[in-house]
């Protein structure tokens, strides 16, 4: 195995532990704080994949702001009693089930998969002269200007959202 | 050189993990964020095939992905604050107002 090959051997493994050990800690601020180290380990992975930008925003709003969020609403919920009942629901058996059917298909298609069209211009030494950042911005207010703008749609109907489903009705 | 079929089986990996918490789970909150470990697969798979494709536009996805985690977030919290003001339960199985 080549040095790269390690290291992404390495963040497979972690990867995949700690997702696994998201999925099954009884107290919901550990799952959260397993979440947290889990993305600082896919912004590594996102890092070794020459993209610096997706790195830093996957620290800066999924640590930053969507797990903040998560601790939040666990502390304002209050949920001690709720911590001592069983963690999974009766069918847990038939979840375990077709998730792993789920699993075990999806790498048999996935290690057959063959399909490799023509690469893009956007080379690794292109990102390193330009910066990813640039080449993101330009690429994102020019071909991509009706998606971007929609995403600010999205985010407004989620504040707006957010707003109206939590504040107290006044009959 | 790392294969690309390595990242697209981690990603598989890791969205089974994602679906197998989303069925087993008791407690709303660890549904979502289970979720959003879907989301997180998807983008690592993303990301991959821009860096192996050579093209940009599979970053942008992951950042127009990213921006509906969070609106995605932020209003299924909301719901889960508005339904446990009425009912003081956000155990799965036991939210069945509409199950007649």
């Amino acid at each position: 195995m080549t040095l790269p090959q390690i290291f992404f051997a390495y963040f497979a493994v972690s990867i995949t532990g700690l997702s696994l050990l998201v999925v099954t800690r009884k107290n919901p601020v550990h799952g959260v704080l397993w979440m947290l180290v889990l993305f600082v380990h896919i912004a590594m992975l996102y890092l070794f994949l020459n993209a610096e930008f997706l790195a830093a925003i996957q620290i800066i709003i999924y640590a930053g702001a969507i797990l903040v969020l998560f601790l939040f609403v666990v502390m304002l919920l209050n949920l001690r009693a709720e911590e001592r009942e069983r963690r999974f629901q009766w069918s847990w058996p038939v979840g375990l089930v077709a998730a792993g059917g789920y699993a075990v298909s999806l790498i048999f298609i996935l290690v057959k998969i063959t399909v490799f069209p023509q690469p893009g211009h956007y080379t690794i030494e292109k990102m390193q002269s330009e910066g990813n950042l640039m080449i993101i911005g330009r690429v994102l207010y020019t071909k991509y200007l009706l998606p971007f703008e929609i995403t600010s749609l999205i985010l407004l109907v989620a504040i707006i959202g957010a707003v109206v489903l939590t504040k107290k009705r006044h009959e | 050189m790392v294969p690309l079929s390595w990242y697209i089986i981690l990603s598989a990996v890791v969205f089974s993990i994602g679906v197998l918490g989303f069925l087993m789970r008791r407690n709303l909150i660890m549904v979502f964020l289970s979720i959003e470990l879907m989301l997180n697969s998807i983008n690592i798979s993303l990301a991959a095939f821009s860096h192996y494709l050579q093209s940009i536009t599979g970053q942008i996805m992951v950042f127009l992905v990213i921006t509906v985690a969070a609106a995605e977030a932020a209003i299924g919290l909301a719901i889960l604050m508005a339904y446990y003001k009425n009912n003081p339960t956000i155990k799965a199985d036991e939210i069945n107002l509409l199950k007649g």
